[in-house]
């Protein structure tokens, strides 16, 4: 059930459709800048294979430009 | 039991949006989010401990969260005026380092080429006896100890204890060579003195900041970010003078790009400027400083035999003019590849009397076979213009580990030093042996071999022993095939103590489970002069045990027990308060560690209860016997501002090597990753090392991004994958790889050329041929 934070940079003009279209997603919490374009995006998912499937699911997202990995956290980490 | 239920995954998702909102203040100075979530991070059963982090010589205070003698949590510490509560993406997953499923935790010994799992008590007894066989067969000058500027200072004063004070050797060194030792040169040829004038706090008062070479955004990251910040409130102005385009250029106000070993010509042209447009500070110059030339055309040590001792002469202003002459901005722009106009400019920042400047810099300038001669001419830039021991004007050389400066350099960890002073002068031997308790003939007064010597001396034979604590040279050593076939040879013994197998560790007679940083009490220094402590918060796996601890056992068994009589339980602290009395005094005196125990650390000089900000200025150094400015390194006073002319590398691109080669780091790894790729996230965002390459060239050769690529120099040949136009963009000519890989062994390509002043290597520029597979 791993844990993961990203930064996420959308196409220009497409922040709304994106910040949309990832809050649409069960795994998916975000924390939007209020001065800036990009946001945060934290997932928290049941399985290795549900974590790539969201991590897939936003990187093919026509409205980001951008997604960089900042911090994670894997079961085992989690459960310290 | 802190059991893994929701209040868990709930302080875990703080920690990662922490995480992201503090890498995100640090790309977007000045963002604010619908949440502030960094400042939030309390959980009831955590015990908060504070100790430095251990990934760079920045030096950041941590607060390490322990629960039920595990490490969970690290946040940064906002009592420390280093990072003001930040942290970076390395310090943050720090203590992850502590919990790989391949820490080692055993003894092992190689018996008929396997390694076998041993007790601690063996291996110590093995050690010493081969220690006292070697010593005894072929003198003390065949065994040796090679560690690291991530030694803990208790560490690295017993490795100089025992092997300097009751050995009898002068062969330890420090990887500490390989990063800072045209910094140290460069200071005591200057100055007189080691190591900074000002302190971080100067990035709080200076208007314009300098980058020599140095990629900050990715080594510096806390202090980038502090720059950063200075440009939101205060408009400040950052230029980036590098070789390659990378996240710092990108970042800066300006970048401008020289071509390799030239910045040695843009320094002095910038001189040059300085002098022609009247800028020169006269009255500071002329009470402050002095002129000297050494001596030209001084090789680059790549034979065994090399030898260079400089002979500094006296000139005066007018020859020092005459010199600059050949380095007229346009003369120099044509084959530094700096457009004039950008050298005058660079010139007006620092010639302004109105702008404050900070230049900073690391390894472009230090892994550079003129690394003492560039840091010399940046000092000239500053002593030229006055602008240096106060407040937002100084020159900094920055370091790369957490305790280069506290271990390496003021504990002395190499084969010419003493915790205070040089093994060839009589008086330092005498008061190194009275404060040790040794017989003063114990200590030879000549040095031995500085690292790349050491491991020549190990390949021909002469060193027939060799322990390497926290460093990993099977990665790092320059033209690496010589180094480690000569490791590898009959009759050589290797320990190693670390924390996770290596390619060190695989070359290895002997492999000691080590301690890591918070598993023991220790303290380290950083850039800035800052001295910190912590205690152990953790008890380390297994048999593993800490580095300073190994060398005692193995003192005591060679029969050297009475000259260190420490109490076991508190070793650290009985051994930091037997080294200060080494600097005290108010030049370089430390702080106790009642106050170290109570503060995020503290500065030395450490005088009256103060710590001394700004060194040789009457205004803020109680040292200082004159009233303004006092270099009392030197017996006059005096600073040196140095006559250094441009020269040539070693080795440059021809016709069948038409490519430098560049090596260095990113901000996911430390140094050649032993740690840092046994975190999943760190590891997961660069799992491999590659080459970046610049996006026309690559195009000609047909190389896209994550093509298989073969990079070929005159010692070895490497296949990895291409980047293009991702991270770092190289100028045409040139490429660049990480180190931080130990699948792709880059130093088996790099060239063990180094500067005769400092002996330190060149790891910024060789020749190669690049080819797609
Ligand atoms: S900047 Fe350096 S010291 Fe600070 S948290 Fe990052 S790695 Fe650690």
């Amino acid at each position: 059930m791993p844990i993961k934070s990203y930064i996420a940079y959308p196409v220009d003009g497409k922040r709304n459709e994106l910040i949309m279209k990832i809050k649409a997603l069960d795994s998916c919490e975000l924390n939007l800048a209020i001065n800036e374009e990009i946001f945060i995006v934290v997932t928290d998912t049941f399985s290795e294979d549900e974590d790539k499937m969201i991590y897939e699911t936003i990187v093919n997202m026509p409205e980001l430009k951008h997604l960089t990995l900042v911090s994670g956290f894997s079961d085992e980490e989690i459960s310290n | 039991m802190f059991t893994q239920n929701l209040n868990r995954r709930v302080f875990v998702k703080k920690m990662a949006t922490s995480a992201a909102v503090v890498s995100a203040v640090s790309l977007f100075p000045g963002i604010v989010f619908a949440e502030e979530q960094q400042v939030n991070l309390t959980e009831d059963n955590l015990n908060w401990k504070k100790a430095p982090c251990r990934f760079c010589g920045v030096g950041c205070g941590l607060l390490i969260g322990i629960s039920n003698g595990k490490a969970v949590a690290v946040k940064g510490d906002p009592r420390s005026s280093v990072n003001k509560g930040l942290a970076c993406v390395k310090g943050y997953h720090s203590v992850m380092a502590l919990y790989g499923k391949d820490r080692l935790k055993k003894p092992l010994v190689k018996k008929n080429g396997v390694f076998v799992e041993t007790s601690m008590k063996e291996a110590l007894d093995l050690v010493a006896s081969k220690m006292s066989e070697t010593i005894k067969n072929h003198g003390k000058d065949a065994v040796s100890i090679y560690g690291s500027g991530q030694w803990a200072i208790p560490d690295g004063y017993i490795a100089s204890k025992l092997f300097k004070g009751c050995i009898g050797t002068n062969n330890i060194e420090a990887n500490a060579r390989l990063c800072m030792a045209s910094a140290v040169t460069g200071f005591m040829t200057s100055f007189g003195m080691d190591e900074p004038m000002g302190c971080y706090e100067d990035i709080d008062y200076a208007n314009v900041f300098v980058l020599w070479g140095n990629n900050m955004a990715e080594m510096h990251p806390v202090l980038f970010s502090r720059m950063l910040d200075q440009r939101q409130k205060r408009g400040i102005k950052i230029i980036d003078f590098a070789t390659r385009t990378t996240r710092t250029s990108n970042a800066a106000d300006k970048s401008i790009l020289f071509k390799p070993q030239t910045d040695l010509a843009v320094a002095n042209a910038i001189c040059y400027e300085i002098i022609k447009n009247n800028w020169v500070n006269k009255n500071f110059v002329e009470t402050n400083c002095k002129f000297q030339k050494g001596k030209t055309n001084i090789g680059h040590g790549l034979t065994d035999d090399f030898k260079f001792k400089d002979e500094p002469e006296q000139i005066d202003f007018d020859a020092f003019k005459v010199f600059l002459e050949d380095y007229i901005p346009e003369k120099v722009e044509k084959y530094s590849g700096v457009a004039a106009r950008d050298i005058k400019y660079m010139a007006a920042l620092y010639g302004d009397p109105n702008k404050k400047v900070v230049s900073f810099w690391c390894m472009g300038p230090n892994q550079h076979t003129r690394g003492t001669w560039m840091n010399n001419l940046i000092y000239n830039i500053h002593l030229l213009t006055g602008k240096i021991s106060s407040p937002g004007n100084s020159p900094f050389s920055l370091t790369g580990q957490p305790s280069a400066c506290g271990t390496a350099r003021e504990v002395g960890t190499f084969t010419h030093k003493l915790p205070k002073g040089l093994v060839a002068n009589e008086k330092d031997r005498a008061f190194a042996a009275k404060i040790w308790g040794v017989p003063v003939e114990n200590i030879p007064d000549k040095p031995t071999h500085h690292t790349m010597s050491m491991f020549r001396a190990l390949d021909r034979g002469e060193i027939k022993f060799m322990w390497i604590q926290v460093t990993n040279p099977m990665v790092t050593i320059p033209n690496l095939n010589r180094y480690r076939k000569g490791a590898e040879k009959e009759g050589r013994f290797i320990v190693v103590s670390d924390v996770y197998p290596t390619p060190t560790t695989d070359v290895a007679d002997v492999i000691l489970p080590s301690a890591m940083w918070i598993e023991k009490t220790g303290l380290f220094g950083n850039s800035e002069r800052r001295t910190q402590f912590w205690e152990q918060m953790l008890t380390p796996p297994g048999e593993a045990m800490d580095d300073g601890k190994q060398l005692l056992e193995v003192a005591e068994r060679l029969g050297y027990g009475k000259y260190f009589q420490y109490s076991k339980e508190n070793y650290a602290e009985e051994v930091y308060n037997e080294y200060t009395q080494f600097h005290a005094g108010k030049k370089h005196g430390m702080a106790p560690l009642e106050v170290l125990k109570k503060e995020a650390g503290m500065i030395w000089p450490f005088v009256d209860g103060k710590p001394t900000k700004w060194r040789f200025n009457s205004k803020y150094d109680p040292a200082c016997e004159k009233e303004g400015f006092h270099f009392y390194g030197n017996e006059d006073g005096k600073a040196v501002i140095w006559q250094r002319p441009y020269e040539a590398p070693a080795e440059s691109p021809d016709s069948e090597y038409p490519f430098w080669l560049n090596t260095g780091r990113v901000v996911e790894h430390w140094h050649t990753g032993s740690m840092t790729r046994r975190i999943s996230v760190l590891h997961k965002a660069v799992p491999n090392s590659y080459v970046e390459l610049n996006p026309e060239e690559a195009k000609e050769l047909g190389i896209k991004n994550r093509d298989r690529v073969r990079i070929t120099s005159r010692r070895g040949t490497i296949v990895m994958l291409a980047s293009v136009n991702e991270r770092g963009v190289p100028p045409r000519g040139q490429v660049f790889v990480p180190f931080f890989d130990e699948h792709f062994l880059i130093n088996e390509l790099t060239l063990d050329s180094y500067c005769p002043i400092s002996n330190e290597p060149d790891y910024k520029k060789c020749a190669v041929k690049i080819e797609k597979v």
